[in-house]
């Protein structure tokens, strides 16, 4: 197992109290696989990401362990992280488009980065990936401001992937680009993959479609809980988390002409996550909610390898 | 990027400046000529001659020497073709001495005033902002009184040190730029008697100044760090030093814009700072030149700071495009 998450919980500290951003979620993940996260703004997708690499000053470790190749990765504590970071866990960032420094050239900064990690650059190889992913070289002689979107974005994945980590984040990259940018940094993605620059990866995304076409896993959440998690296939053809299913449904369809029946999408909006409502949270929007709802619904492997939190699964 | 933005970029701003600098010469000549009062006139009654013959000859012998006779259009071409020659014009107040000299005799006082005032304290202001940003307790102690400093008039300060450390504590003299016993030369007495007389008109100007930039460098250092690239680095581990090292490069930038905007200011602190101090300077040389009605000082001081502003403001310019590759960008940007 490369990755291990164990009723890990996460709080946002506020002014009006402790928002529950992860609230207990348990997981694994095998090498090399793609493990897609999906689900809608504020289910924890983004805090669960975060969490795995930095966590910022307002958010607070509120228990539970994660394990990397076997080691405890002390997630609460921002300095023993440090020698993790990097190294054992990288991160794509959401904000590709400014990640760089906008005043050094960009292999300068890549060199000052490596030099303050300790680590000698191996231009051969900086150069061999940069080809890889379809840049010219002459961009590490180039500030950041004289890249496009899209070229910025795969100068970050090159440059956060340059230590090998065993486990990227890749928080929302595609969420920026156009459908044929959208293809190539998948397509990248796999590379790095195949090509062991990556062992494994969680692709953060609310693009269902596109996940279920790069992730081997996917991963659904919802109110700070894991909903169902099961192979990319069996969450589209066969979701069994009513969430899942109302998601998949309000995807449009090839073929189908939407002028004789309306996309539906999920009526209400999630529980706020200050003061979580006890029971299962997505109760209040379920179809098929029962009277058993109102207790909380334990996540079971029905099948191998799909988890479901739903008793009516 | 190409020569050709960098030249056109180049031309385009002299071009302004010398625009500017044709103006600032205009309304230098006109403001002593529409003020109120008669230069020669007040020199006759300082010379107290009675016999009116002998007051007619010197009025027609001053009007011809100064060009107050000819056409007002033609003195202000004359004026221009002076300046070309380094020529000021004579001196009403300390006639017949020449203006150029007058003032070439007080600008080391003054340089040696602005000069490290201004880059000492744009230097220390920016360091101490930088290391306070994110700092409590720093922070908590360095805001307000940066607020106080920078919010304090340049009189003010100048009066408060001049009476706490000169006059109560008696540590350093408060006026001249020099003991009235010793004369210039070049020994170490005499240069340390100028040192001890340089400190409390200097601190005054530093002090007022380091509070505004410690202020502005703490501000942007913050927002440098909330920054994406900052949050990236941190994300992969990089050591608090090399981000704090980008923030501060890039945080430098609009304080070094902020210069080049607070040198008018400056100047102007440095003048009332001088006549504080009765610091033989140009800011004690306008007074002067106002107080006796003496265009022609008054002129070529102005002269003088303006030249000395707008040339600051061109080097300026340079060291922005240098250490900024975006406006190089820009530059090239304007082209296409």
């Amino acid at each position: 197992m490369s990755l291990r998450v164990n009723d890990l919980r996460v709080h946002y500290r506020t002014l009006k109290g402790e928002v529950k951003a992860l609230d207990g979620v348990s997981f694994t993940m095998a090498d090399g696989e793609i493990l897609g996260l999906a689900g809608e703004s504020g289910c924890g997708k983004t805090t669960l990401g975060k969490s795995l690499i930095r966590m910022d000053g307002r958010m607070r470790h509120a228990g539970g362990t994660v394990e990397l190749d076997g080691r405890n990765l002390p997630v609460g504590d921002d300095r023993a992280m440090n020698a993790f970071r990097f190294h054992e866990v990288s991160l794509i960032p959401q904000y590709s488009m400014s990640a760089m420094n906008p005043t050094r050239r960009i292999g300068k900064m890549i060199g000052e980065l490596l030099r303050s990690r300790g680590v000698t650059l191996d231009t051969a190889e900086l150069h061999h990936r940069i080809d890889l992913v379809g840049l010219p070289r002459e961009v590490l002689s180039r500030y950041p401001i004289e890249l496009s979107g899209g070229m910025k974005q795969r100068m970050v994945m090159v440059i956060s992937t340059l230590l090998d980590p065993s486990l990227l984040i890749a928080d929302e990259i595609t969420s920026a680009l156009d459908v044929s940018t959208q293809k190539a940094v998948v397509k990248a993605m796999l590379g790095f993959r195949d090509n062991g620059f990556v062992k494994s990866m969680i692709f953060i995304t609310h693009d269902l479609a596109l996940t279920s076409n790069l992730a081997d896993t996917v991963m659904i959440m919802y109110a700070g809980k894991l909903a169902e998690k099961a192979p990319a296939d069996k969450v589209v053809k066969a979701p069994r988390h009513p969430y899942t299913q109302l998601l998949i449904n309000s995807l449009p369809e090839i073929g189908v002409r939407y002028d004789q029946r309306k996309l539906a999408g999920i009526p209400g909006s999630p529980p706020s996550l200050l003061n979580p409502p006890k029971g299962c949270r997505f109760r209040d929007r379920c179809p098929i909610a029962g009277g058993e709802c109102a207790e909380e619904p334990p996540v079971a492997e029905i099948e191998p390898d799909h988890f479901v939190a739903c008793w009516k699964a | 990027m190409g020569r050709p933005h960098v030249r056109r970029y180049f031309g385009r701003k002299l071009l302004i400046y010398g625009l500017t600098f044709v103006v600032a010469v205009t309304v230098n000549w006109m403001i002593p000529r529409f003020m109120p009062g008669d230069p020669v006139a007040s020199m006759l009654a300082r010379a107290r001659v009675s016999q009116p013959a002998a007051v007619e000859a010197m009025r027609t012998y001053y009007t011809n020497l100064f060009g107050f006779d000819q056409p007002i259009w033609q003195q202000y071409l004359n004026f221009w073709g002076a300046l070309f020659q380094g020529d000021f014009g004579i001196s009403i107040w300390v006639f017949p001495t020449p203006v150029a000299d007058v003032i070439l005799a007080a600008v080391p006082y003054t340089l040696a005033l602005m000069i490290p005032s201004v880059l000492l304290s744009y230097w220390v202001g920016n360091r101490f902002g930088a290391f306070a940003a994110r700092r409590k307790l720093l922070d908590n102690t360095v805001l307000p009184v940066g607020y106080i400093l920078t919010a304090t008039p340049y009189m003010w300060l100048a009066v408060i040190l001049a009476w706490g450390l000169g006059v109560v504590a008696g540590w350093f003299p408060v006026a001249g730029g020099y003991s009235f016993s010793l004369q210039p030369s070049w020994s170490w007495e005499f240069f340390l008697d100028l040192l001890h007389h340089w400190i409390l008109p200097f601190l005054s100007l530093f002090l007022v100044a380091l509070g505004g930039w410690a202020i502005g460098m703490r501000n942007m250092i913050i927002y440098e760090l909330e920054s994406d690239y900052s949050n990236y680095l941190s994300a992969l581990g990089a050591p608090s030093r090399l981000i704090r090292r980008y923030a501060y490069r890039n945080a430098i930038l609009p304080q070094i814009t902020g210069l080049a905007l607070q040198l008018g200011v400056l100047v102007a602190g440095a003048l009332v700072t001088e006549i504080v101090f009765s610091y033989p300077g140009l800011g004690s040389l306008i007074l002067k030149a106002i107080q006796n009605q003496d265009f022609f000082l008054l002129q070529g001081t102005f002269m003088f700071i303006v030249i000395g502003v707008l040339v600051a403001n061109f080097l300026i310019d340079i060291v922005y495009v240098l250490i900024d590759p975006r406006t190089r960008t820009g530059m090239a940007g304007a082209q296409a």
